[in-house]
């Protein structure tokens, strides 16, 4: 199985099917959780804050060239909860060093139906979720 | 309608032994098992969240269906047979309320929706009323939201004024520093019975006396603390008290506001409509007496009666046995608690208060835990619990809490127990 670094959606999808059940599928959100890139402790601002979380998550996007011009969105986000870090996890999986267009036309509702995240998330932890997918839209809107 | 005042001698008499696993047999929600891939024979179900709301007994359940099935009508309007029962299973509901907190008459308790309502009915009702720029309403750092909010409001609207009781670090009530705070000035003392996350008892006869001694008046939350401890109104010269039927065992959506009668009497009515008027002209109406003045509109029906089911239910256990009951548990609890590392639990001496503990497992995020537990099973509630102001002074921005009740057994806190540990490997 790939690491976070590495993995696609693709396969992340196929390891949910795998798992079968939310313990299983929960056991394997944290480990992916511990896998997020950290981020620097004076990015844990009010404004990299994202709101609809119940516990903090701080989210910091950069946008780059790729070598043939088109732009491409890389975020970085942690959160001091460890099933919510899983969750940022397959979010920089689904969007990361995507292009901004790819990103809006990304339809997310449809992959978290795939997971079957819409089932076992309370309606607070996706809010949390969605709060997000919020940002991570607007900044590729910005881009 | 005036009742006599009633002693622990005249309620049912308490079974002779606690027997923990009949009581549990008289709650449905308890008897299933919940799906579970890892466990294909089920996981029990491992409530620890009777301070949110409590499961229902059978009768409770029962009786609320009877209501429907068989006599169903609108209350204190109609002269015919349905009308005549559901008044009457109204009426005997208020009296075993009344009975159950020691009130000198059922004239004095009112149905309303909870807790909640019946606070800010005071705030309205009497508050509004009744104090005035200037005067102060004496809180605490512990208080649930609905017993802070609603005086909040008040303070706002005709500028009184909001202090606290401060609380020792083990979060009691810090008495040394009360005559600081409880003045001539203090109009109203506002105390919770017994704290949903610390488990505080707090000694509200000894607050209704001090009150008293400068004039003002005592209102107690009794959510937490009527379900698990004696109350006594008359007793302990409490003025108003607020409970919700849902923690009582009984259903949701209804619950006791009791005001002591020439209190009541003095108060100006709080929601206007049918019911609680004498006669109503075009432009202005003249009120009834309690309790129909405080009573607009229609009473949740079914759930009031079944409310009086609930109250049976709780009596013929004894609330002094089933007290006694939740603090064995809670010690249990707690003493095997402490054999888990980095976990901390909130509040005073297990023995000085009731079954309630709200902890934090170093390092681990209580949304975590919560969620880790439920795949277990195990139900706790996780978050500020409505005492943001408490948590501010914990200095955390939540807590994990769990909480008992009368069909709470050992084998919910072993459970309890074997989770958290689980959890604590797989988080950290």
């Amino acid at each position: 199985m790939s690491t976070l670094s590495a993995m696609t959606l693709d396969e992340l999808i196929q390891e949910f099917d795998d798992l079968g059940d939310w313990e299983a599928r929960c056991d394997f959100l944290i480990d992916l959780g511990k896998e997020l890139p950290k981020l620097d402790p004076v990015n844990r601002t009010e404004e990299n804050r994202v709101h609809g979380c119940q516990s903090n998550v701080w989210l910091v996007a950069e946008i780059h060239r790729r070598a043939d011009g088109e732009p491409e969105v890389e975020f970085v986000a942690n959160s001091d909860a460890m099933i919510v870090s899983g969750l940022i996890a397959v979010l920089s999986i689904i969007y990361n060093h995507h292009t901004p267009a790819e990103i809006l036309a990304t339809d997310i509702t449809g992959i978290f139906k795939r997971l079957e995240l819409d089932r076992h998330l309370s309606p607070q932890r996706r809010n949390g979720l969605f709060g997000m997918v919020k940002r991570v839209r607007e900044i590729a809107a910005h881009a | 309608m005036t009742i006599e005042a009633t002693t622990a001698e005249s309620s049912p008499p308490a079974r002779r032994a606690y027997d923990v696993e009949a009581i549990r047999a008289d709650f449905p929600a308890l008897q299933q098992r919940l799906p579970s891939r890892k466990h294909p024979e089920g996981l029990p179900v491992t409530y620890l969240d009777t301070g949110a709301s409590a499961q229902k007994p059978q009768v409770v359940i029962d009786k609320e269906r009877e209501v429907y099935e068989k006599y169903y009508a609108n209350a204190y309007r109609g002269v015919y047979r349905f009308g005549a029962l559901v008044d009457e299973g109204l009426e005997e509901s208020r009296d075993k309320v009344a009975r159950l907190i020691g009130a000198a008459s059922s004239d004095e308790v009112i149905f309303t929706s909870g807790t909640t309502m019946s606070i800010n009915l005071a705030a309205h009702a009497y508050g509004k009323k009744m104090l005035s720029a200037g005067d102060e309403i004496l809180l605490n750092e512990m208080e649930h939201h609905a017993n802070l909010v609603p005086w909040q409001m008040l303070a706002k609207e005709i500028g009184a004024v909001l202090r606290f009781i401060p609380l020792t670090a083990d979060g009691r009530l810090d008495l040394s520093q009360l005559d600081a705070v409880l003045t001539k000035k203090t109009k109203l003392l506002a105390v919770t019975g017994m704290s949903n996350v610390l488990g505080t008892l707090n000694p509200v006869g000894l607050l209704a006396e001090r009150a008293h001694a400068v004039g003002a008046k005592i209102l107690v939350d009794a959510a937490q603390s009527v379900p698990h401890v004696e109350t006594n109104v008359v007793r302990d010269g409490i003025d108003f008290l607020a409970f919700s039927g849902h923690k009582l065992y009984g259903p949701s959506g209804v619950g006791v506001f009791y005001g002591r009668a020439e209190l009541l009497d003095a108060m100006d009515p709080f929601l206007g409509g049918g019911h609680m008027i004498e006669r109503v002209y075009r432009d202005h109406a003249t009120w009834s007496v309690a309790p129909a003045k405080f009573e607009a509109g229609t009473l949740p029906i079914a759930q009031a009666i079944a409310l009086g089911t609930a109250v049976d239910y709780v009596q013929s256990i004894g609330i002094d046995a089933a007290h006694a009951h939740e603090q064995a548990l809670v010690a249990y609890a707690a003493e095997r608690m402490q054999t888990i590392p980095g976990l901390k639990i909130f509040g005073p001496p297990i023995s000085d208060r009731g079954a309630i503990l709200s902890f934090e497992m170093d390092g681990v995020h209580p949304e975590d835990l919560a969620q880790l537990l439920d795949l277990q099973g195990v139900f706790v509630r996780h978050g500020h619990h409505c005492t943001m102001p408490l948590h501010d002074l914990l200095g955390i921005p939540a807590s994990v809490r769990a909480s008992f009740g009368l069909y709470s057994n050992r084998e919910d806190v072993d459970r309890f127990c074997a989770a958290l540990e689980t959890a604590r490997h797989k988080l950290l």
